[in-house]
């Protein structure tokens, strides 16, 4: 419809045989271009379309049996076909959380220090560097995990961890090397570089003004950061967060290397877990009755409605900084 | 005056906590790089690249067909996968208004987020539970999948760049909309799009979990993509979690190689992107 316009202008002279056959040609092109074009653009949501399709038909035998008490029990017996992912959700995440708690702290120093502190010559490399973290496949991880990250934790952070902070339930109980807290330190290495590099562009994104008027008023470098510059770049920041939770949350290959697998909820992080990623690689291969396929597609549906809503949740908020409005940050 | 300092000291320590956390932060880097290359390179032999696979528990042998493998099922992917987001990409750029555009980009974005392991299940449930049997297409489908919202969003960016000048001096020329679109306005970014396309292709390089129930791995040296085949991500991931030693020491290896294929398609990716800053003067 609107495509022709460029043409147009030459079609309102239609005295003249000759051009206007040309134009019938061009028009022709300009018409398979657009369509060749549209069933591209098309595909992608046809293909988000038959994603959901599959994946309910797939899991339609596993939601008739169990409904909503599949997220809500415990049992996972694939012989006796008895399904419960609470375990699976739980692991899920509780392995993110933590995982944001130890990549938050970390990523968000390194975004305010490059964007506020940091000399000049040194913000590009750093921030290249830390980047290529996230060009290194999940199945490294995952190796390094197992034979460097693992027996590393169990020589030093775990004991350490157990005498200072034993009377906590989470610190008790034997330490073996696949754990809860393994998986989740391999996570926030793993999501640092998205927290990062989004926070440090909202942050590049916050109109010099506001540094200058904190610091004209007296106040220190830091200061100025903490009162001026993070409160206006704030749902920009909570968004770049969300948007690593989102990363975490459906990360595979690492967290089955690291996690130990077991269905399973122990107070103790020392203990093995499992989460919704990790089910479906392990046992999708492996699985011998529909039932179980079914289990497993509708763990894959879960992860996929979980990941949906908190990656749309992220993308709103930034979406409000980028725009330039620090009203939205106002609201939160 | 002694507040003025101990806000003066509280401000250098929170700039002394950011620098350790930047240490902090690049340490994982260098120790994965580091212990790649310690324990992997020692196995890198002529071998290891031309040989096929020992038995279990036997040594010797190589990885050859996983790497035949990767390339057969990523050059699949990337025939699936870059046409569709290149053009997807182009139409919502020149046509900006569309409700198609609005649509296309909003799931492109759904896609963005969705983990890879889900996208394998759909794999799984739309080819390989048809077929009855497990093939590397069905992988190919999954990696497509994966990179088409990548290349599509990269198209994009970059031809919201081209200046609207350039579209109409080629316009005024008489050029018809389509010779407008691929010869002035795509030609100019091409090195953009090219950059975006190998960084997707660099990252689905990677992706193991969507392959994990839709290539499976093979043992054999295998062409056909409608049968299962060998991949070095699952290759590393069979090894890691094997019980022979000379297995850890494979996976080692071939994840050594794997990093530097990556990296390659990365550095390939700035390169390109380089070329095309100068030439833009």
């Amino acid at each position: 419809m609107t495509m022709a316009t460029s043409a147009a202008p030459s079609q309102r002279s239609p005295g003249r045989p000759k051009i206007s056959a040309s134009l019938q040609g061009v028009a022709y092109g300009d018409h398979a271009f657009k369509l060749v074009l549209t069933i591209a653009a098309l595909l992608i949501p046809i293909l988000l379309g038959f994603l959901l399709l599959e994946l309910w038909q797939g899991s339609r035998l596993a939601m008739s049996r169990f409904g909503l008490d599949f997220i809500r029990t415990s049992v996972w017996d694939p012989v006796a076909e008895q399904f419960g992912a609470f375990p699976l959700v739980f692991g899920t995440l509780l392995s993110s959380l933590l995982a944001l708690l130890i990549a938050v702290p970390l990523s968000l120093g390194v975004a305010i220090y490059l964007t506020e502190f940091a000399p000049k010559f040194l913000r590009q490399p750093v921030a290249f560097t830390i980047g290529l973290l996230a060009a290194i496949p999940s199945v490294v991880y995952g190796l390094w995990g197992i034979f460097v990250l693992i027996p590393l934790l169990r020589k030093t952070a775990f004991p350490l961890l157990r005498s200072a902070l034993g009377f906590l339930p989470f610190f008790q109980g034997p330490i073996y090397g696949p754990s809860m807290l393994a998986a989740s330190v391999i996570l926030a290495i793993m999501v640092m570089p998205y927290i990062m590099s989004v926070s440090r562009e909202v942050l590049l994104a916050v109109p010099n003004s506001q540094r200058e008027a904190a610091l004209a008023l007296g106040a220190t470098r830091w200061e100025a950061v903490i009162t001026a510059v993070l409160p206006y770049a704030r749902s920009g920041v909570i968004g770049a967060i969300i948007l690593g939770l989102g990363r975490a949350l459906g990360e595979t290959m690492a967290v089955t290397m690291l996690i130990g697998n077991r269905h399973e909820i122990a107070a103790s992080l020392f203990a093995p877990g499992y989460t919704m990623a990790a089910v479906i690689a392990n046992e999708f291969s492996e699985a011998a009755t529909d039932m179980h396929f079914s289990a497993l597609t509708y763990v894959a549906f879960v992860l996929f409605v979980l990941t949906v809503a908190v990656n749309a949740g992220a993308r709103l908020l930034i979406w409000r900084v980028a725009r330039g409005s620090a009203v939205g940050s106002k609201a939160l | 005056m002694n507040r003025r300092l101990i806000r003066r000291v509280a401000s250098n320590a929170m700039v002394g906590l950011m620098i350790v956390a930047v240490i902090l932060a690049v340490l994982p880097l260098l120790f994965i790089l580091l212990n790649l290359v310690a324990k992997g390179a020692s196995s890198l032999s002529w071998d290891f690249f031309t040989k096929m696979p020992a038995p279990p528990g036997e040594s010797g042998g190589g990885v050859a067909n996983a790497i035949v493998g990767t390339l057969i099922i990523i050059g699949a992917a990337s025939l699936i996968g870059i046409p569709v987001g290149v053009g997807a990409g182009i139409y919502c750029a020149e046509y900006p208004g569309s409700r198609l555009t609005w649509l296309t980009r909003f799931v492109a974005d759904v896609l963005n987020g969705t983990p890879s392991i889900v996208v394998g299940v759909f794999a799984w449930t739309w080819i390989v539970a048809q077929q009855k049997h497990f093939s590397a297409l069905a992988g190919s489908v999954a990696l497509a999948m994966l990179m088409i919202p990548m290349v599509m969003r990269t198209t994009e960016e970059m031809i919201k760049l081209v200046p609207n000048s350039l579209r109409e001096a080629a316009l005024a020329l008489g050029y018809p909309r389509w010779r407008t679109s691929l010869a002035v306005v795509v030609r100019t970014t091409m090195p953009g799009i090219v950059t975006g396309t190998l960084l997707a292709v660099a990252r689905i390089a990677g992706e193991t979990a969507p392959l994990l129930f839709t290539a499976l791995g093979s043992q054999y040296l295998s062409f056909k993509v409608n049968q299962p085949m060998a991949a070095l991500p699952l290759t590393v991931f069979t090894y890691a979690t094997g019980p022979y030693e000379e297995w850890h020491r494979y996976a080692w290896a071939a994840a050594l190689v794997l990093i530097f294929v990556v990296f390659l398609l990365g550095i390939g990716a700035r390169l390109a992107i380089g070329r095309s800053q100068i030439s833009n003067g």
